[in-house]
């Protein structure tokens, strides 16, 4: 593409300890540290405004054993993801990449789950965003989550088929997208074991 | 870093771990649920369990245990700060505002059904 | 970017010609951050001419309220100015779209995307910015959004009209229609989809400055060898990243007031034209008050930061001595963009809030403009005993620093709940942020282009044409502001349409009229600039790489600089701003110069 090579995207810098592309990721982490932060903060806002009227785990009718299911699977695509750039960290492609298969796999189950098991359910019963305040930021708070599952499953698709080639070039170069690539899959599951207590249980 | 990666094997263990700590907490968060205690402590157990799932994830997962970049903790540091501004946000709004949850303006029209029973 | 990275690779850039890119990838979907940094001028400086021109329409119904527009008022359909006459409908769009259009589309992109993308790469050494392509991207999403936000001037019912802040519940009821697609082609609606896709362009910016900023700086380049204008730079990148998101999350959560009925902000009980509003209410209006404006103070310090690093440089270059407390000006800034998180209740005092809140915000309000004072007196101390070269780009940066302390002295009562409830929503406040605005970002801009135009283009602007430019804006830009502390301290509410409807607006009409005769005259006064800047692309005094005769590292490139910037790898030795050093035979002492 460019005939000009930019330092650090590879290796580390000398004096700050990270290569380029791992800082980018942090940088853009942090901003959606704020962004879901907003949101949660408009939640305790309304649930606080709301006092009493505020419906209880039990009157919302979400499904716990439903969403306990969906958070071992998110959970388990944690793993999967970081087994990913451990097996590529040692030279293991085809490990590397069936792991991130299996990754792909369990966000499509997480999808699956949550459309057809939970709102396509709720849909049928009549329940809407605009049903109530609590249903407004589930629906709201959810479906953003989703978005990001979605995606984290375009990103992992590219790497895990056409992006592949970058690895004959440079090794190095794709075990590192695949780090900020588990960077941000770990956040969207760091924000769902808090959007599952949040919505399902309290 | 990249000589601290060299026996990735290691972190394998860990990942591992924080796994079943993750699988088991999530059990426990859920369970915790049907205790019958206060709405207050409820919350607190449920977010308490929350946070130290989340720095299982961050700490082993997203590597910041092993993480030396001075960027990036400087970064986070800022971010947390201004994200406790951001939560204080709520406490701004109502609890300055005394007429607002005195008339309990907020519950007049009865939106959602007052909650039958709390058990 | 793709292969392996190694350092030095300053013999690379021979083989250029080899690689003679096609038009499209050259200069439409480039990865070069100059040529985005000129996409973006260019983009946004079309953006605040039509910003501009808004304002000259509304000037006009506040100058002769209810009066036909003369000349081009049949230009406009039946429905919005019926007989040349501007419904109140059309004047809120045109107030509404002049604010974001003329703050998001307008100054934050020129100063940033604009100059950020150009100069500061240039500044630190790097050869381009850490994400080529997401600078590329960045632009085109902030693109995507401009054009998202004029189509809101085509939906039926007219642009956004609920003021340039939004506030609900008024912004989530107005132009809302029976069915979603009513409600989906609205003016407001779209509004906030323009609105996240500039957010998010932000963002990515943001992201890449940092990093080019923390990771690519040449050899020898300290933090505290860095041009002011660089730290400006990096202060505003982390403003833009964390103050940012929380809007974003407004945003869409006021589509989803608007789009699915819910009610974040709609609060109980809502009457609107005597029935009550179909939403389930429990929503807070103030929730949408206090996330705009926890980005939106951060914001302002976007506005003016990287304007403050610009009129910086220019003051070094052209005073010939080296920037008067250069560190504690850094110290300064750090310490107001953290500050300028924990400030923004200040816009709220009339929301009801308590006395403990206000005085806390007041408190803070009062902390930050410490810092900017520091900024202004160490560079009205760097004027001190030099002798000053009056180019264009100095008068500008002069011109800056009394007006900017109009703007930012004027500001200290509304920081204070007891004078803001007499000030607040008047005129008064529109002459305040004005004046830090104009005068100040502005202004700050224009000593920019005259400064670095010989960089891009290798041509300066000419000198007359400038000086003209220069005379004519200050005059009328105070002509159009200051009249309106008078008009605010009279008591005259800043939206409305009509002023002379009330006996207080009546009595100083004349006001009014000055103000909208100055801003008529300030568009005639750009003439000269935009006739400059085409002309001298063509026809302007060719110069080499060092026209001003300048220390910091842009200047080492040739003009205008090639694809990867520097013809050798440059070296820092020293700070950024060595001019009249004792003992030197040059008055000035570059970044990358070994000897003298």
């Amino acid at each position: 593409m460019s005939t000009q090579v930019l330092p650090y995207t590879v290796h580390p810098h000398p004096i700050t300890g990270v290569y380029s592309g791992k800082l980018g990721t942090w940088l853009f982490l942090a901003s959606e540290v704020m962004l879901f932060g907003a949101l949660f903060s408009t939640y305790v806002l309304l649930r606080i405004g709301a006092g009493d009227a505020w419906p209880s785990h039990h009157d919302t009718h979400l499904s716990i054993p439903i969403g306990t299911i969906n958070t071992l699977v998110l959970i388990v695509s944690s793993v999967t993801m970081v087994m990913a750039w451990a097996s590529l960290k040692m030279g293991n492609l085809s490990m590397g990449r069936a792991y991130l298969a299996v990754t792909v796999l369990l966000a499509i189950t997480f999808l699956v789950v949550k459309f057809f098991f939970e709102y396509k359910v709720k849909w049928a019963a009549g329940t809407r965003p605009s049903t109530s305040t609590f249903f407004a930021i589930y629906f709201t708070l959810t479906g953003l989550h989703a978005i990001h599952i979605l995606g984290g499953i375009v990103v992992i698709s590219y790497f895990l088929f056409p992006g592949v080639g970058l690895w004959k070039k440079d090794p190095e170069y794709y075990t590192n997208r695949i780090e900020c690539t588990g960077l941000y899959w770990h956040f969207v599951d760091l924000v769902w074991i808090f959007l599952f207590p949040v919505l399902y249980l309290m | 870093m990249g000589g601290a990666h060299a026996d990735v094997s290691k972190h394998v263990k860990a990942y591992i771990g924080v796994f079943v700590a993750l699988a088991v907490l999530t059990v426990v968060t859920v369970l915790a649920s049907y205790i019958q205690v206060s709405m207050g402590l409820h919350i607190t157990i449920a977010l308490v369990i929350a946070t130290i799932k989340a720095s299982f994830v961050a700490a082993i997962f997203m590597h910041l245990k092993w993480e030396r970049g001075a960027s990036i903790w400087w970064s986070l540091c800022l971010c947390a700060i201004f994200f406790a501004v951001l939560m204080m946000l709520p406490s701004l709004t109502v609890y300055d505002h005394p007429p607002r949850v005195e008339d309990k303006m907020w519950d007049l029209p009865a939106v959602q059904k007052a909650p039958s029973e709390h058990h | 970017m793709s292969g392996e990275s190694h350092h030095g690779s300053s013999g690379h850039h021979g083989n250029e010609s080899h690689h003679e890119l096609g038009f499209l990838r050259k200069w439409v979907f480039s990865i070069d951050h100059k040529v985005i940094g000129i996409q973006y001028t260019i983009t946004s400086l079309c953006f605040l001419f039509l910003g501009f021109c808004l304002m000259m329409l509304m000037r006009w119904q506040l100058a002769y309220p209810l009066k036909p527009l003369p000349f081009i008022g049949h230009w406009f359909s039946e429905q919005i100015m019926p007989g040349g006459i501007m419904l109140p409908e059309f004047y809120n769009s045109l107030g509404a779209m002049h604010g974001t259009i003329m703050v998001f589309l307008g100054v934050v992109p020129l100063l940033v995307g604009g100059f950020g993308n150009y100069v500061m790469p240039l500044q630190i050494g790097a050869p381009d910015m850490s994400f080529p392509k997401l600078n590329m991207m960045s632009y085109w999403v902030y693109f995507c959004g401009g054009v998202v936000m004029l189509a809101s001037f085509f939906m039926p019912g007219g642009a956004a009209n609920s003021g340039w802040t939004s506030y609900a519940p008024l912004s989530v009821i107005s132009q809302q229609g029976p069915t979603f697609y009513a409600k989906f082609f609205s003016g407001q609606t779209f509004w906030l989809m323009g609105m996240v896709f500039l957010i998010t362009s932000s963002l990515l910016g943001s992201v890449n400055f940092i990093v080019t900023i923390i990771q690519l700086r040449a050899k020898g380049m300290t933090m505290f060898r860095l041009p002011f204008f660089v730290w400006s730079q990096f202060v505003t990148a982390f403003l833009l990243l964390l103050a940012f998101p929380p809007l974003e999350a407004a945003g869409v959560l006021q589509l989803m007031d608007r789009l699915a009925g819910t009610s974040f902000f709609m609060p109980s009980g809502l009457i609107v034209s005597g029935q009550a509003a179909p939403y389930t209410g429990g929503g807070s209006p103030l929730l949408w008050q206090h996330l705009f404006w926890f980005l939106a103070h951060p914001e302002v310090y976007v506005l003016i930061l990287p304007g403050l690093g610009i009129v910086a440089e220019v003051i070094a270059n052209n005073t010939r001595k080296p920037l008067w407390g250069y560190r504690i000006m850094i110290y300064a800034i750090v310490f107001l963009g953290f500050m300028s998180f924990i400030v923004w209740a200040h816009h709220m005092f009339m929301t009801g809030m308590g006395t403990k809140i206000s005085a806390f915000f007041a408190a803070t309000t009062m902390i930050i403009s410490i810092p900017s004072v520091v900024v202004l007196t160490a560079m009205l101390l760097s004027l001190h005993r030099s002798s000053i070269r009056f180019s264009v780009p100095m008068l500008f940066a002069l011109a800056f620093l009394p007006m900017f302390a109009i703007g930012g002295l004027t500001g200290l009562p509304l920081g204070l709940p007891a004078s803001d409830i007499h000030l607040h929503d008047t005129y008064y406040v529109i002459g305040h942020f004005h004046y830090v605005v104009v005068p100040g970002s502005i202004f700050a801009i224009f000593a920019g282009i005259y400064h670095w135009y010989p960089k891009a283009t290798g041509r300066k602007l000419n000198e007359v044409l400038g000086k003209m430019h220069f005379w004519l804006s200050v005059i009328f830009a105070n002509g159009v502001f200051f009249p309106m502390f008078f008009q605010g301290m009279a008591g005259v509410s800043r939206r409305l349409y009509d002023q002379t409807a009330y006996a207080h607006g009546e009595a100083i009409q004349s006001l009014a009229r000055m103000s909208s005769w100055s801003a008529w005259c300030l568009g005639l006064a750009q003439l000269p600039f935009i006739l400059n800047f085409f002309m001298s692309m063509f026809a302007g005094k060719k110069v080499k790489e060092n026209p001003w005769d300048a220390t910091t590292l842009e200047w080492a490139a040739p003009s205008p600089p090639p694809h990867g910037n520097f013809l050798t790898e440059p070296v820092v030795y020293r700070g950024p701003y060595e001019y009249s050093v004792p003992g030197n035979p040059r008055d000035f002492y570059p970044q990358f110069v070994t000897e003298a």
